[in-house]
């Protein structure tokens, strides 16, 4: 349903409700027909749904969290292969270091999408969201490190201080030998 | 970051390749080397029947040399040191070159069609005096005439054979002088002419074959001689007296000495003083009075008698026996833009042999010398051809009436050198041949594809070695993207300006400096007058000449201003007052004119140019301007400032006079002043910071107003191994010139000169001789500002809360220290220069002129005091070397590659906009220029980078990513209708 509304927003100019989920009789303009107890049916209903519904949200709690936790696997892996590369500046080092930088601001990005789908009501995803983002910024905190090992940051007083001219002088002279 | 990687990038490139090197087929891509030989001094033809015609000839370089009379070229030439002058040149038994050189004391004799050296022997000198030579002309071939030589006062006959002394007769008696030695055709007796104190004549007579005097003859004479001689004959020689107002004719025939006095005033009507020229005519001679050139005649009887008169513009040669008893000499005068050559015959100065007029470019000067040769012409009559020497020192052959060909020598004493910009290439000027056709263009490529696979023939070899050579229009006359193309401006000791293409060396115009005051100044240095690059841009750039009336330093100065395009002078004046010191200021007007200080002996400078801006701009800076002197002599270095306008009825606004403020007085008994020097005040320099291994921060002590001084004690100061080495101690300097504070002293014990140091950005390196371990040895020197190292906070420098580009003066007291370390060398220098480009951040190259005559480049690293035995690893990886006592010489790093640069002199580098590499130009007695990348081109593809291999490349790759999309996609039509 949240689907085809993001579908309706985005493209479709129209649509129709073929279900019709309205419980109040008064509100409709055909009676029930003779035999049909509603009430009852609805009771069952909404105790099974409810069960069902609990359990989905649970389901959906502990994928949720098991999303949040997988960062923490790459960042395993990304810190074996930082060991890997060694602290000189080259190719493979630099590919390292970027990727690693690169995958936790790409996930930091697109957080709420990868936590959509177990959005619901009764599922607290606040949690599972912080611990993903504060591994995935451990993730960067990592490659920013890796990066300074690299020594390609400019923490350096030396940094700096390259980059600026030679101070001017206020005197000037001139001379030396004489002509012969 | 990008900064680091930008600076790290370098480093590692270099460090990737240790040296520059090039291959084989690359020689002569970029560079160039043209052989001179100098001003010629003596020439002595061979134009026997057999053999190719040549032209021996030595030169004021010290050069010998044999040339092809045909087209001018050299078929050999030899370079003698700088103090083995040539005094004499003959051939002898017709194939042995003899030259007398050394001031008598070294006589040489080379193979006249190669020239080896067949023998050399060493004379005896005892005292400095004249060196004659004489050299017999052979008529017997079997008889073996000795060679005469005069020299340090002793007369020795050598046999031209092998150079064996057959006999020596001392003539060292006191206030005894050799004048002439003469030996008549075909006699064994030797007339040996001296004057005792300038006022008796001694003749004496000596046996050829033993060397025994056979009669010694004197004669007092009152009046006294001058000195100048004249030999008319093998039996008299016209001599001026002490008052130059007389002629005395002294013959000495059969040993009686018998004078005949003329007075000059019976010859020429209101004379003045005389002046005997050099030419030898037979019984003829040659005076100069009274600004023009007067013929003497001298009869049997040693009588006098004026023959003729000419102009004084004229040169001469000497005489030449052109048939039986009768000689020829040739005479040279101007008139006008043409030259008239005539051959008139000695005894009748009526009968013109040869009359000829040719039209001769303005700017080669007076002719100064003529050397005459005769052949005989089919028809049995005399021909006549003259090699004749011009002012600004080239050398042209003339003969029938034409300049056969012309050396441009004057190249061979270059003293100062600058570089300057061509034009801008403009819409519709087209300087350049046609661009070749795409066609070409492919073909060009291929071939250069099929080189680098190894796929060609040795045709395609030279094929694409020529395509190479005419590539890249290196040729044109405008300016190139790359900076690779400019115009070497070389100023010669003959006074006058060339321009030289960087792409083959060609000389692209010439001027010789003239004036008004006086007949010709000597040029002595070259600024750069007006550089358009931001205002001003319809005008073009120039340069600014400066010049002297005469040798002397008093000697009043000329100015030149030059435009580089054209070279034309622009304007010239004579400033009226004297220059011994010239000062370009680092500002410049709305016109871009540099503003120049030429100071002089009186110390007043005078301000150029003499503009109310020039001077409203000076007066700003009035107080921040100082010079200083260094006076050798004395062992003082003074510092001046500027004081007040001057007053007096000759001065002007522009003249300022100035006051002593500090003086380094050495101690005369102990230092002696042998070399100074200063950085380039157009060098460039990126960076203030210099950053250690573990990050730490060193800042640079950069100033333009450093002084580097070398003294050597004074006993010191001879030649190498002349002293001990307890005698002899070397002490080096680093002197701030506004101040006079020393900033820096560093003692050599046992170490003596010459020094010889390059100083850049904040480092210094000399190159001197070690006693104790008798082996040279280089220091290098740098210099770190102590005062800026608390910058060091990463927060402050961040948000700019520093003062490191706040402009600093020399009266703060900045703390300095210092970082030194030596190595041995294994070659002698002549000079050093060092790489500069332009921005400087390209790492640098030390370019050493060894005593070979060649140029070895050699990267600072080094000479890095950071170096040490055992470098950590992270110091490797930075690219510090580790500690060897001795300093590698890589062959492969001779820039020069197998060129000699004969009698190197100096070496000048210039930025390329390109900032990877820099111009190279060294002079000597030759030229040699070429392109250096100190750390390989990192910023541009090579030159015989494959284009044609890359668009093959892409080419075929976008075809292959195309088939097989297009298959992938058929694939997959055909599985899905499966």
């Amino acid at each position: 349903m949240d689907k085809g509304k993001a579908v309706m927003g985005t493209g479709r100019r129209w649509a129709i409700e073929f279900s019709d989920q309205s419980t109040v009789p008064s509100s409709r303009d055909i009676l029930d027909p003779p035999g049909f107890s509603r009430a009852s049916q609805e009771q069952d209903d909404s105790a099974n749904s409810r069960q069902k519904k609990d359990a989905e949200a649970n389901w959906k709690l502990q994928k949720a969290w098991e999303v949040a936790q997988s960062p923490f696997k790459n960042l395993m892996m990304m810190g074996f292969m930082m060991w890997m590369a060694g602290n000189t500046v080259h190719l493979f080092s630099i590919g390292i270091t970027f990727s690693a930088l690169w995958q936790p601001i790409s996930a930091l990005q697109s957080v709420g999408k990868i936590f959509e789908p177990f959005k619901d009501n009764k599922v607290e995803l606040l949690m599972p969201k912080l611990v993903f983002l504060a591994l995935n910024l451990g993730g960067l905190a990592l490659g920013v490190w890796k990066l300074n090992t690299l020594g390609l940051l400019p923490t350096h007083a030396s940094d700096w201080v390259s980059s600026l001219p030679p101070p001017q002088e206020v005197e000037h002279s001139g001379g030396g030998f004489v002509f012969h | 970051m990008a900064i680091r990687v930008f600076l790290l990038l370098p480093v590692f490139l270099s460090s990737a390749i240790v040296s520059f090197s090039l291959y084989e087929d690359q020689a002569g891509l970029a560079d160039w080397h043209q052989r001179y030989i100098g001003k010629v001094k003596h020439a002595v033809f061979h134009t026997q029947k057999t053999g190719r015609k040549r032209v021996i000839v030595s030169t004021e370089e010290n050069v010998v040399a044999s040339l092809d009379l045909r087209h001018g070229e050299i078929f050999w030439r030899h370079v003698l040191g700088t103090k083995d002058a040539i005094d004499g040149v003959g051939i002898a038994l017709g194939k042995y070159v003899i030259t007398l050189s050394s001031e008598g004391s070294t006589l040489r004799a080379w193979n006249l069609p190669d020239g080896q050296m067949v023998w050399e022997t060493a004379l005896h000198s005892a005292h400095h005096s004249k060196s004659l030579l004489s050299v017999p002309i052979n008529l017997k071939v079997d008889k073996d005439y000795p060679i005469t030589v005069f020299g340090g006062g002793y007369l020795h006959a050598v046999s031209a054979l092998d150079g064996e002394v057959l006999w020596e007769k001392d003539f060292t008696a006191e206030g005894f002088e050799v004048q002439r030695v003469l030996q008549p055709l075909g006699s064994t007796v030797i007339y040996v002419l001296g004057f005792v104190n300038l006022s008796e004549a001694v003749v004496y007579q000596i046996d050829s074959k033993s060397g025994e005097v056979l009669a010694q003859k004197s004669m007092a004479f009152p009046g006294g001689f001058s000195g100048e001689i004249s030999s008319v004959s093998s039996d008299k020689v016209v001599v001026l007296d002490s008052t130059k107002s007389i002629l005395v004719t002294i013959g000495f025939l059969d040993g009686d000495i018998s004078f005949q006095k003329t007075p000059i005033s019976d010859l020429v009507e209101d004379s003045g003083n005389a002046e005997i020229l050099s030419p030898l005519l037979s019984n003829m001679l040659a005076v100069k009075v009274n600004k023009r050139t007067v013929f003497v005649k001298v009869g049997g009887e040693g009588k006098l008698e004026v023959v003729d008169s000419l102009s004084d513009e004229t040169a001469m040669s000497d005489s030449l026996a052109v048939a039986d008893d009768q000689e020829a000499f040739a005479s040279v005068h101007h008139e006008g833009s043409k030259i008239h050559l005539m051959v008139k015959l000695v005894n009748e100065l009526d009968n013109v042999l040869l009359r000829e007029t040719i039209e001769m470019d303005q700017h080669r000067g007076r002719v100064h010398k003529v050397f005459m040769n005769n052949y005989i012409r089919t028809d049995r009559s005399n021909g006549f051809r003259a090699l004749i020497v011009m002012e600004d020192h080239s050398l042209l052959l003339l003969q029938q009436g034409a300049i056969v060909w012309s050396r441009e020598e004057g190249l061979a004493s270059v003293t100062d050198v600058t570089t300057a910009e061509l034009p801008v290439e403009k819409d519709g000027v087209s300087v350049a041949k046609v661009e070749h056709t795409l066609f070409e263009w492919l073909k060009g490529h291929v071939l250069k594809l099929k080189g680098s696979l190894l796929l060609a023939s040795p045709e395609d070899v030279v094929a694409i070695q020529e395509l190479r050579v005419k590539s890249s229009g290196k040729n044109k006359l405008t300016r190139d993207h790359n900076g690779f193309r400019k115009l070497i401006l070389a100023l010669t000791r003959g006074g006058k300006l060339f321009a030289l293409h960087t792409g083959d060396g060609r000389i692209v115009w010439s001027m010789l400096l003239k004036s008004q005051a006086c007949e010709r100044p000597n040029g002595i240095s070259l600024y750069q007058w007006q550089v358009p690059h931001h205002h001003a841009m319809d005008k073009n750039p120039s340069v600014l000449v400066v010049g002297r009336c005469g040798s002397d330093s008093s000697a009043p100065g000329v100015l030149s201003f030059v435009d580089v395009y054209t070279g034309k002078e622009i304007t010239s004046s004579d400033i009226g007052h004297s220059v011994v010191q010239v000062l370009p200021l680092p500002f410049t007007d709305s016109t871009e004119q540099r503003l120049h200080l030429i100071a002089d002996t009186v110390g007043h400078v005078h301000l150029y140019p003499k503009t109310s801006e020039a001077l409203s701009i000076f007066q700003r800076e009035f107080q921040n301007i100082y010079w200083y002197t260094v006076e050798a002599d004395d062992g003082i270095i003074r510092g001046h400032v500027m004081k007040s306008s001057c007053s007096g009825e000759t001065a002007d606004e522009y003249c300022f006079t100035t006051r002593e403020l500090w003086t380094v007085v050495f101690p005369s008994e102990s230092e002696k002043i042998i070399s100074t020097l200063t950085r380039k005040s157009n060098e460039v320099v990126h960076t203030q910071a210099k950053v250690n291994t573990d990050q730490d921060l060193l800042y640079k002590y950069v100033s333009k107003n450093l002084l580097f001084v070398a003294t050597v004690s004074p006993k010191g100061a001879g030649e190498i191994g002349s002293v001990t080495p307890e005698e002899s101690s070397l002490v080096v300097y680093l002197i701030d010139t506004i101040t006079g504070r020393i900033l820096h002293r560093l003692s050599h014990q046992g170490c003596q000169g010459p020094v010889h140091a390059v100083f850049s950005e904040n480092w210094v390196v000399y190159h001197y001789f070690n006693l104790r371990a008798h082996k040279y040895e280089v220091t290098v020197v740098e210099i770190y500002d102590q005062s800026r190292a608390e910058n060091k906070n990463v927060w402050k420098l961040i948000l700019g809360k520093h003062n490191l580009t706040a402009p600093i003066t020399s009266y703060s007291r900045p703390e300095v220290f210092t970082k030194s370390q030596s190595y041995f060398f294994a070659q002698s220098v002549k000079t050093i220069a060092v790489t500069s480009t332009a921005k400087g951040i390209t790492s640098k190259q030390l370019l050493i002129g060894t005593i070979g005559d060649q140029i070895l480049a050699l990267d600072k690293r080094f000479v890095d005091p950071r170096r040490t035995l055992n470098p950590s690893q992270a110091e490797k990886e930075e690219g510090i070397i580790p500690l060897t006592d001795s300093l590698p010489i890589i062959p492969q790093s001779y820039v020069t590659h197998s060129h000699r640069v004969e009698g190197l002199r100096g070496i000048v580098t210039a930025p390329s906009k390109l900032e990877s590499t820099t111009h190279v130009f060294a002079y000597g007695v030759d030229l040699f220029y070429t392109r250096l990348a100190p750390s390989k081109t990192y910023d541009s593809l090579t030159d015989d980078f494959s284009y044609a291999l890359l668009l093959i490349t892409i080419v075929v790759l976008v075809a292959a990513i195309y088939i097989t999309w297009a298959l992938s996609e058929k694939k997959e039509l055909s599985e899905k209708w499966r």
